[in-house]
């Protein structure tokens, strides 16, 4: 199993390798910046665990977990 | 600050017929300050709109700069270009010049947040491949400044080749010279576009040429978005348009792409590009002091942020109830005191009856819900521009989308406890079409404070006083907190089912920036307060205006020859009488006789009228003062067999009715502007009267038997 962004501890830095998944699927997290050789830390989660906040390029966002699943990366 | 001078300018401008002005469209992401700028350039005179057939707002104004005149079109704030839904493709039509009544624009202002230049150069990048005039506004430079980003203002001139101008929104820093650069900009040649993918945008030219031969002509760059934009919405049109073209699309995506799809190589390439031109333009410091930082670790906090969270939540609700209620009553008082002086001083007659009863009524009942909707809409507004509001989304995404809506969703949903007008234009910052609907329709069921007098007028006849624990648990309170509940499990339901149903959820992915705080600039939040409190005067005002008078005019006419009659009598032998009888065996199965019928049917327009009409048919003089003996004629009422009319089934089946009955023109006037359409609207009541008849009949036949 490849490392993806929801298996970071909180506060881990980590590059993005790839997006699993369709282009259509994939194409508003590509917009938003994250893409292949991206670096993202992962600064908390939502009480129940989902959504989490991500903080890339200088500013933060918040995904979903099905979203976070299939960011992969490696750290 | 010149906004004096500005606002003496746009009187002059208004003067003008805006035909002939040049067209300067702003464009950039959300949370840019592109809205703040926008007001800075128009002034307070700025105009709402809809785009046809979408559900997106534009906002529209004039500016002077110099001696010329120009006209202002602000673009919905958006991360990119390409286009998933019909409500996405604002910004490129409005970019082709494709939307009517809006030419093609002579200048478009970029908005670029100066603390967040990675991201929105991406925009910018994708814009800046049309053939068209550019300015670059770059916004929150002083924020910047204080977290030591250094921009080389020539250097990121020269990547976007267009003239670059240091924006602060907050106090007009930059503005005349923004205004300066405009009319050159106006004035002078026309740039070349920058495009990063030459063989792409070549490809998609030839493409166009082929697809207009065949008879659908597509702008080449609609060609070159569908080519890239696989599964969007111009891809969708054009496959439409000729069904053959689907085959030829795929064919030539995949030559270009050469086993990597394009929509990945867009968004590789143009990143990439940022990055190269960043590395020269932009300064920053190593370690990032992202203010707000600690602010979030509170705010965010799974204990904490949660607390803080309620308690926000409960001043907000607190502070409807507490400033609102006086205004309200005030309302109420002056409205009936102006009826009485009417009557006082001109005396009974057909005229006055108009004036009193049919066209201050009629105000009133628009004008009494000014107070709590302005009061929601400062907190909602206020929240929004804070950065709170995203906050509080992260926080209850996973509860609401539980419930079948989204995070987003629960500030509007909670509003609709006080009013659902409020709560329904607070959708629309729902990014996802589908949940935006989804909270829009689920919203009226909550329980909003004009059901409230229904209910208190009905459970104090038939529940009993009686009180549990110490008096800590009244049967009359829990039975009020039961319909509370109702409202909820109805609005969590229709969510439900709609998502089951006709809105199937798309895959689209839930983004949502997280912006960092900011003080919310008092300008634009007035700007905003007054466009929505406008909006709901001159959509819903109008509205429920004429639906008013004609109720108005159902209760009164004919008029009986008789002067002597009383006014029950009256309303007996009018239109509206005569109606309520005609359909009251449709109503008898639910327990209601002709009176309970007329009054329902008479409070449609707005639920809270029931009270004052089943007072004027039972003949109290002041319903709501004497409460009491409206209770007593309630309960006297009889059907012509003899039986009570009002029985405890009937009784709360009336409840149940009110509960889940969409008796309210302004929400569907709010919901037929949010959306653009009347089919909303018309679904929701179809759907909530509906439901109200079969949850008051269920009530009447179980409850009966038993």
């Amino acid at each position: 199993m490849a490392l993806t962004l929801v298996d970071l501890r909180l506060g881990q830095t980590a590059i993005v390798e790839d997006l699993l998944g369709d282009s259509i699927e994939n194409q508003r997290l590509m917009h938003m910046g994250i893409v292949e050789g991206c670096e993202i830390k992962l600064v908390r989660k939502a009480p129940s665990g989902d959504p989490i906040e991500i903080s890339l390029m200088g500013y933060s966002l918040s995904l979903r977990q099905n979203d976070a699943r299939r960011i992969v990366v490696s750290s | 600050m010149n906004s004096a001078l500005n606002n003496a300018n746009n009187l002059a401008v208004q003067a003008l017929p805006g035909g002939d002005l040049p067209i300067v469209v702003t464009i950039g992401n959300p949370n840019t300050g592109k809205s703040s700028l926008f007001n800075l350039l128009t002034g307070l005179n700025q105009k709402v709109s809809n785009f046809p057939g979408v559900t997106v707002d534009y906002l529209s104004g004039e500016s002077k700069i110099g001696d010329k005149t120009i006209s202002l079109i602000d673009v919905p704030g958006t991360y990119s270009i390409a286009a998933q839904s019909p409500d996405e493709m604002v910004a490129i039509n409005v970019l082709l010049g494709n939307v009517p009544n809006i030419g093609a624009p002579s200048v478009v202002i970029l908005v670029l947040d100066a603390t967040n230049l990675r991201r929105n150069l991406f925009l910018a990048s994708q814009v800046r491949e049309l053939q068209l005039k550019y300015v670059v506004a770059l916004t929150m430079t002083d924020i910047a400044e204080k977290r030591g980003i250094e921009i080389d203002i020539s250097a990121l001139s020269e990547a976007l080749g267009a003239p670059v101008v240091p924006i602060v929104a907050s106090n007009g820093r930059g503005l005349e010279e923004l205004k300066n650069t405009l009319s050159q900009v106006l004035a002078g040649p026309m740039p070349e576009p920058i495009v990063l993918n030459v063989e792409h945008h070549e490809a998609a030219t030839k493409f166009a040429s082929e697809v207009e031969e065949r008879g659908s002509p597509f702008h080449p760059f609609e060609i070159y978005r569908a080519l890239i934009d696989k599964g969007g919405f111009i891809e969708k049109r054009l496959i439409d348009s000729d069904p053959a073209i689907a085959a030829k699309l795929e064919i030539l995506r995949s030559e270009l792409g050469g086993g990597r799809d394009l929509t990945t190589i867009e968004a590789r390439d143009r990143y990439s590009w940022i990055n190269a031109k960043v590395n020269n333009v932009e300064q920053r410091p190593a370690v990032s002091t992202l203010k707000g930082e600690l602010a979030d670790r509170v705010i965010n906090h799974p204990v904490y942020g949660t607390l803080l969270f309620i308690l926000v939540m409960a001043l907000v609700f607190q502070s409807v109830f507490a400033w609102a209620n006086p205004l309200m009553e005030m309302i109420d008082g002056a409205t009936a005191s102006i009826s009485n002086w009417v009557y006082a001083t001109f005396g009974e007659s057909l005229f006055t009856n108009f004036i009193a009863d049919g066209v201050l009524a009629g105000v009133g009942s628009v004008v009494i819900f000014l107070p709590q909707i302005i009061i929601l809409f400062i907190f909602i507004i206020i929240l929004e521009d804070s950065g709170y509001m995203a906050r509080a989304a992260f926080l209850m995404d996973r509860l609401m989308r539980w419930c079948g809506l989204s995070g987003q969703s629960f500030i509007p949903m909670l509003s609709s406890f006080a009013c659902a007008v409020p709560g329904i234009m607070g959708a629309r910052v729902i990014p996802n079409a589908k949940d935006r609907i989804a909270t829009m329709v689920a919203a009226p069921f909550m329980t909003c404070s004009a059901r409230l007098p229904v209910y208190a007028l009905l459970i104090a006849a038939f529940v009993p006083p009686e009180r549990y624990l110490g008096g800590w648990v009244s049967v009359q309170g829990l039975v009020l907190l039961g319909f509370y509940f109702l409202g909820i499990f109805a609005a969590i339901g229709t969510a439900f089912l709609l998502h089951l149903t006709i809105l199937k959820k798309e895959t689209a992915n839930f983004l949502l920036e997280l912006p960092p705080y900011r003080m919310p600039n008092w300008r634009a939040v007035v700007t905003k307060l007054l466009s929505r409190a406008g909006v709901f005067l001159k959509r819903a005002g109008t509205i429920i205006f004429f639906v008013a008078m004609v109720v108005w005019v159902l209760a009164t006419f004919p008029k009986s020859d008789d002067p002597e009659l009383s006014a029950a009598s009256a309303i007996e032998q009018s239109y509206l009488g005569r109606a309520s009888q005609t359909v009251a065996p449709l109503f008898a199965p639910l327990g209601w006789d002709w009176k309970v019928t007329a009054a329902v049917i008479a409070s449609f327009p707005a639920r809270e009228v029931v009270i004052a009409v089943l007072g004027t048919l039972y003949a109290i003089d002041d319903p709501e003062t004497q409460q009491e003996s409206l209770i007593q004629r309630i309960r006297e009422s009889k059907h012509p067999s003899g039986e009570p009319v009002f029985t405890v089934p009937m009784a709360f089946g009336l409840m149940v009715f009110f509960a889940l009955c969409l008796q309210c023109v302004s929400t569907m006037a709010v919901m037929r502007r949010e959306t653009n359409s009347w089919r909303w609207p018309i679904f929701s009541w179809v759907y909530m009267t509906s439901l109200g008849y079969l949850g008051a009949l269920l009530c009447f036949q179980l409850g009966s038997k038993i």
